[in-house]
């Protein structure tokens, strides 16, 4: 295992602890829940669209700290985003979380903090979850689960 | 000397623990502090042994064939059957039914005795503190039947409220079923009574034994039960083997749960009789390999002195309850008057799934969710704990490799 300080980056210390965008959004026009059964995270993900893009983004539940910072950063990411960049973003995180670790990643900006999951393979739903409920609030599944 | 610690310090720990090879394994690096046997124990060199020479020496299918070897892998499966009798102390062999785990032992029972015995109108009671495994098979049953599953309260240091059991039970409650120790929180019920009081109210009752045999002795004619599911894999055996006993005039009368080969006397398209007891409910070739190991596991068990095993658990756990009350932000869930080797417990700001990460990293094996048991979590408002189960080969050295791994959490997190 590489050392604990991959996965545990300040940066995901910080998200952890101070979740971006972490609330109800009133006027939310898309909805979805996820669902990890293996440590019974759960996470509400709102979004406004506006035509073709995410205006605003929101969330609420309870998880760990890989889960939390990971909704958290892709708040960040998506807000204000068109929704065809939000599903090319979830294409190529989901690509960068499930690479083995021994090849190369491409650069996901900040993102690029969630690489190290990868050498936690039990980590790396955790690192999903919020992406998966995302990709079922744009298709508009109102459940969905990492299983 | 408390007469606790006086029949701790009987207890020989050291040599136990070179009984189990995998104990001297490293992981990342660290040496391995195993704290999850209720998950899964660990296993001894007689049971690997005993598996290995069964696959070497012995290997043939039972009750079959009229070779030197099936004659041996017959022999081998019956003993084991009559070591397993003797080590719950039932009245007799043909009340053992070979299972592929406590699981499937209750499903037997929900789908054999509950689904030809069920009614509308009728109940089963089983109890908050239930593992998933001893809840939803009772789901099915009623949902197919018409019965009403209810569940029997527990208080806040995770004890069932037995005056609600007592207040539940009635002429309607068909089934009782209750686990003997909690998987998540340690609890020890006292089955003994809540068995009586249920039969007094004309119910059947099966105990889930899974997490009470690996510590307790058991003695299934003392428990008065109906049935007691349990599991290999728990109590230093091999996985996929199981014991359901049951009061035989109970298997008489209970219809097959699975058809096929071994539970039948004869077949035609017309009929088909099936085979006496135990073997009605043993349909298919069983995992002999397994059982093989279990009869040593059996064997383990019965030459160690249990109840200075008992109390060195109870003596490590006692450490480890006290060790963790210390740590600042922790909280200790469960905390009943009687309980063995299972401390379950959350962190401040820290999610178990964080911490049982950061604990492997530093060798140590703990179980982090809601084991099995989410209504458990659900009535305490959390989504899961740090659970640290114990073995007998369990040490205070391992203890404090855990509140270290713990102390490294807090680091991580602060």
């Amino acid at each position: 295992m590489s050392d604990l300080t991959d996965l545990y980056q300040e940066v995901i210390l910080d998200h952890n602890r101070r979740p971006r965008n972490f609330r109800v959004l009133e006027r939310a026009t898309h909805h979805a829940e996820g669902y990890n059964p293996l440590c019974g995270d759960r996470l509400a993900l709102f979004l406004e669209v506006d035509g073709d893009v995410i205006a605003d983004v929101g969330f609420q539940g309870s998880g760990c700290a890989i889960s939390k910072a990971s909704a958290s950063l892709m708040t960040d990411c998506v807000k204000g985003a068109p929704i065809a960049d939000a599903r090319v973003l979830f294409e190529r995180f989901h690509r960068m979380v499930t690479t083995p670790p021994d090849q190369a990643v491409e650069d996901l900006g900040k993102l690029s903090v969630l690489a190290g999951v990868r050498e936690f393979p039990v980590r790396v739903k955790c690192a999903s979850l919020a992406w998966h409920t995302l990709k079922a609030a744009l298709d508009r599944h109102e459940k969905t689960t990492t299983e | 000397m408390t007469p606790v610690a006086a029949r701790a310090s009987r207890f020989d720990v050291a040599r136990v623990r070179a009984d189990f090879p995998i104990l001297g394994e490293r992981v990342h690096g660290k040496p391995l502090v195993y704290l999850d046997s209720a998950n899964t124990s660990q296993k001894p060199q007689s049971v690997i042994d005993a598996m290995n020479s069964y696959y070497r020496h012995t290997n043939a299918n039972i009750h079959r064939a009229t070779h030197l070897l099936s004659e041996r892998a017959t022999a081998l499966y019956e003993g084991a059957r009559a070591k397993a009798m003797a080590f719950i102390n039932a009245p007799d062999a043909p009340s053992i039914v070979f299972t592929k785990g406590t699981t499937d032992g209750i499903n037997l029972v929900a789908q054999s005795y509950g689904r030809s015995t069920l009614k509308p109108g009728d109940e089963v009671l089983i109890s908050w503190l239930e593992h998933h495994s001893n809840i939803v098979p009772w789901q099915l049953v009623c949902e197919q039947t018409g019965a009403t599953l209810r569940v029997a309260p527990i208080n806040e240091v995770g004890e069932i409220d037995v005056e609600a059991y007592t207040a539940m039970l009635s002429s309607r409650t068909k089934i009782v079923a209750l686990g003997h120790v909690s998987n998540a929180l340690g609890t020890i019920n006292p089955v003994r009574e809540m068995t009586a009081q249920a039969r007094a109210a004309g119910a059947v009752v099966l105990i889930d034994g899974a997490q009470a045999i690996p510590h307790l002795s058991v003695d299934v004619q003392a428990l008065d039960c109906d049935f007691y599911a349990f599991s290999s894999h728990k109590m230093f055996g091999p996985t996929g083997v199981g014991v359901l006993y049951g009061r035989r005039s109970l298997l008489e009368e209970m219809p097959p749960y699975q058809g096929g080969g071994d539970m039948i006397a004869s077949v035609t398209f017309e009929k088909t009789c099936y085979n006496a007891v135990p073997y009605k409910f043993e349909a298919g070739t069983p995992n002999i390999g397994g059982v093989a190991g279990f009869g040593a596991a059996i064997d383990y068990l019965t030459a160690i002195d249990r109840e200075a095993a008992l109390a060195h658990e109870d003596e490590v756990l006692e450490y480890a309850t006290a060790g963790v009350r210390r740590l600042a932000g922790a909280r200790i869930v469960g905390e009943a008057s009687r309980k063995t080797a299972v401390l379950s417990f959350v962190l401040d700001g820290v999610h178990p799934h964080d911490a049982g990460t950061i604990l492997d990293a530093e060798g140590v094996a703990v179980r982090t969710g809601q084991h099995c048991a989410q209504p458990v979590m659900d009535r305490y408002g959390i989504t899961a704990t740090i659970r640290a189960s114990l073995a007998i080969y369990n040490t205070r050295d391992d203890i404090d490799a855990l509140l270290r791994g713990l102390a490294r959490v807090k680091e991580v997190f602060d």
